[in-house]
C-alpha cells in the first residue's frame, strides 16, 4: 500500500496523460468516423471504395503499429510536427494515430446505425429537395447515431483502454516514464496495479452507464 | 381546370419503359397529367403503379422514353433534381414522417432548408397548414405519438409547405386502419376542390368518383385503360379491369 501512496501523484500525473490522449482521440475518432460512414454510404464509387478499403486496413493492423508509425512514422519519415518539445509532438501524434485507429470502429457502429433507419426516411427527404449531403446530416446520421450510442460507448471504453498500448509501447513519455521509474523502484507492485485498475474503472463504469442511460433517453420511437 | 390560362400539360410521359432486372415494370407508358387534374392510378399489387408515381418524381429512374415536367426534362441529378423534387410532393403509404423530429419541423424542414424561408415565417405557414389539415394541437409532438391518420395527414401538409406544382400519392390510405382512412380523403378531396394536380395511386373508389377527374388501369406495366371514374367503374372496356373490379367490389 505504501508504494501507492509514494508515488500515487506521478502515477495520477501519467493517468491525466491518458485522459488527455483519450479526449483527443475522441473528438478525432468522432469527426473521422462520421466522414468515413458518410464515404462509405456516398454514391460516389471512388469514395465508397475508398472509405471501406480505410475500415479494412486499419481494423486489421495491431494498434501497436498503428501508434508506433503515428508517433516515429509521421515525424521521422514524413516530417509531421505540432510542436518543438518533443514530449507534445509524440502526445499529438500518438492522439492523432489512436483516433485514426478508433475512428474505423466508430464508422462501423455509425453504418450498422443507418442500417436501422428505414428506407423511407431517406426517400421522403430526397422528395423534399433535400440533396444527398442534407439528407445524411439531418435525416439519416442524426437517427443512426441515436439507434448506436451504447455501441459508441463500447468504442470509447476500448479506446480509454487502448491509450495504455501507448503507454505500455513507451510512447506516451510521460506516464511511460513514471511506470517506468515505479517498475523500476518496486518491482510489480499489486497495489499499484490494483490501483491502477481501480483508476480506470472510476473512469470508465460510469461511461457505460451514462451511454446506457443516453440510449434510452434519446431511443427515436418509431 | 387550368386556372392560369397555360394548357402545356404538367406532366408528359413518352413511351416510358423500366426493368428491375429481368422484370420490365413499366411498358411503353404514354400519360399526360394536365394543370389542375387530378388522375387515379388504380390496378392488381405489382403492376406498376408505384414505380410510375416514383419515376415521376425520379425516386426511380427509368430505362427509355422521357418525362417531360413542367415544360422540362426531368433532370438527372443534382441540383436540379432536387430542385425538381421540391416542387413535386410525395405522400407515401408509410408516411415516411421523420422520426426524430416534431410534426412542426416536419413541415417547416423542407422550406427552411430547400426553399431557404425564414424560420419564422416557416414556422407559421407550417401551423396555418396543420390547421387546415387538423393537427395543429399536436405540432409539438413526434411523429411515433399520433395516429397513422393523423400522420397521414401531417405528411400531406409537409408536402403542401413546400408549395408543390403537383402532389403525388402512393396508396395513401392502405397502410390506415379503417376508421381513419375517411379523414385523410376527406383532406385530399379538399386539395382537388381548391385546384391541386393530383396523381393518386388507390383503390377507393368513393374518392376516384368524388374528386378524379380521370382513372387510370394499369395491368403488368401496361396501361390498359383510361377513362372518366364514372365510365370506367361502371362500363370497364376490357376483361381485365372488369375482373379486378369484380374482386375489388365484392369485399
Ligand atoms: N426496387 C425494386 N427492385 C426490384 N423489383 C422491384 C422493385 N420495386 C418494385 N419491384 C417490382 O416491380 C413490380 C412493380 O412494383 P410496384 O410498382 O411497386 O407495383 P404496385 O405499386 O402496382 O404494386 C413488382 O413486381 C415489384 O415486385
Ligand atoms: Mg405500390
Amino acid at each position: 500500500m505504501d508504494e501507492l501512496i509514494t508515488y500515487g501523484p506521478e502515477l495520477a500525473q501519467g493517468f491525466l496523460e491518458n485522459i488527455k490522449l483519450a479526449l483527443v482521440g475522441l473528438v478525432v475518432s468522432f469527426i473521422l468516423g462520421t466522414i468515413l460512414v458518410a464515404m462509405r454510404v456516398s454514391p460516389t464509387p471512388v469514395l465508397r471504395a475508398a472509405g471501406t478499403a480505410y475500415v479494412n486496413v486499419v481494423r486489421n493492423t495491431p494498434l501497436t503499429l498503428v501508434l508506433a508509425f503515428s508517433a516515429l512514422g509521421l515525424s521521422d519519415q514524413l516530417g509531421l510536427v505540432f510542436s518543438d518539445q518533443p514530449e507534445t509532438n509524440s502526445f499529438w501524434l500518438v492522439g492523432l494515430g489512436l483516433g485514426a485507429y478508433t475512428a474505423a470502429f466508430v464508422c462501423e457502429a455509425l453504418r450498422a446505425g443507418i442500417n436501422t433507419v428505414p428506407m423511407g426516411q431517406a426517400e421522403a427527404s430526397r422528395a423534399i429537395g433535400l440533396t444527398f449531403f442534407q439528407t445524411l446530416t439531418m435525416i439519416i446520421l442524426p437517427q443512426a447515431f441515436r439507434a448506436v450510442i451504447a455501441p459508441l460507448g463500447s468504442v470509447v471504453i476500448a479506446m480509454i483502454k487502448n491509450t495504455t498500448v501507448a503507454t505500455a509501447g513507451g510512447l506516451l513519455t510521460d506516464s511511460a516514464a513514471t511506470m517506468k521509474i515505479v517498475f523500476d523502484t518496486t518491482g510489480a507492485s499489486i497495489p499499484i496495479f490494483l490501483g491502477v485498475i481501480a483508476a480506470f474503472m472510476v473512469l470508465i463504469l460510469p461511461i457505460g452507464y451514462f451511454t446506457g442511460w443516453l440510449s434510452r433517453k434519446l431511443a427515436v420511437v418509431r | 381546370m387550368t386556372e392560369n390560362g397555360d394548357v402545356t400539360p404538367l406532366v408528359k410521359l413518352e413511351h416510358v419503359d423500366k426493368h428491375f432486372g429481368a422484370l420490365h415494370v413499366l411498358r411503353d407508358i404514354n400519360l399526360t397529367v394536365s394543370r389542375g387534374e387530378v388522375l387515379v392510378v388504380i390496378g392488381p399489387s405489382g403492376s406498376g403503379k408505384s414505380t410510375l408515381c416514383r419515376a415521376m418524381n425520379r425516386l426511380e429512374t427509368i430505362d427509355s422514353g422521357q418525362i417531360i415536367f413542367d415544360g422540362q426534362p426531368l433532370p438527372a441529378e443534382g441540383k436540379a433534381l432536387a430542385r425538381l423534387r421540391s416542387e413535386v410532393g410525395m405522400v407515401f403509404q408509410s408516411f415516411n414522417l421523420f422520426a426524430h423530429k416534431t410534426i412542426r419541423e416536419n413541415v417547416t424542414l423542407g422550406p427552411v432548408k430547400v426553399r431557404k424561408v425564414a424560420k419564422d415565417a416557416a414556422d407559421r405557414r407550417a401551423m396555418e397548414l396543420l390547421e387546415r389539415v387538423g393537427i395543429a394541437a399536436q405540432a409539438d409532438k413526434y411523429p411515433a405519438q399520433l395516429s397513422g391518420g393523423q400522420q397521414q395527414r401531417v405528411a400531406i401538409a409537409r408536402a403542401l409547405a413546400m408549395d408543390p406544382k403537383m402532389i403525388l400519392f402512393d396508396e395513401p390510405t392502405s397502410a390506415l386502419d379503417p376508421e381513419m382512412v375517411q379523414e385523410v380523403l376527406d383532406v385530399m378531396v379538399g386539395l382537388a376542390r381548391d385546384g391541386m394536380t393530383m396523381v393518386v395511386v388507390t383503390h377507393e373508389m368513393g374518392f376516384a368518383r368524388k374528386a378524379a377527374n380521370r382513372v387510370v388501369f394499369m395491368a403488368d406495366g401496361q396501361i390498359v385503360e383510361e377513362n372518366t371514374p364514372d365510365e370506367f367503374f361502371t362500363n370497364a372496356q376490357t376483361d381485365r379491369a372488369r375482373d379486378f373490379l369484380s374482386k375489388i367490389l365484392t369485399h
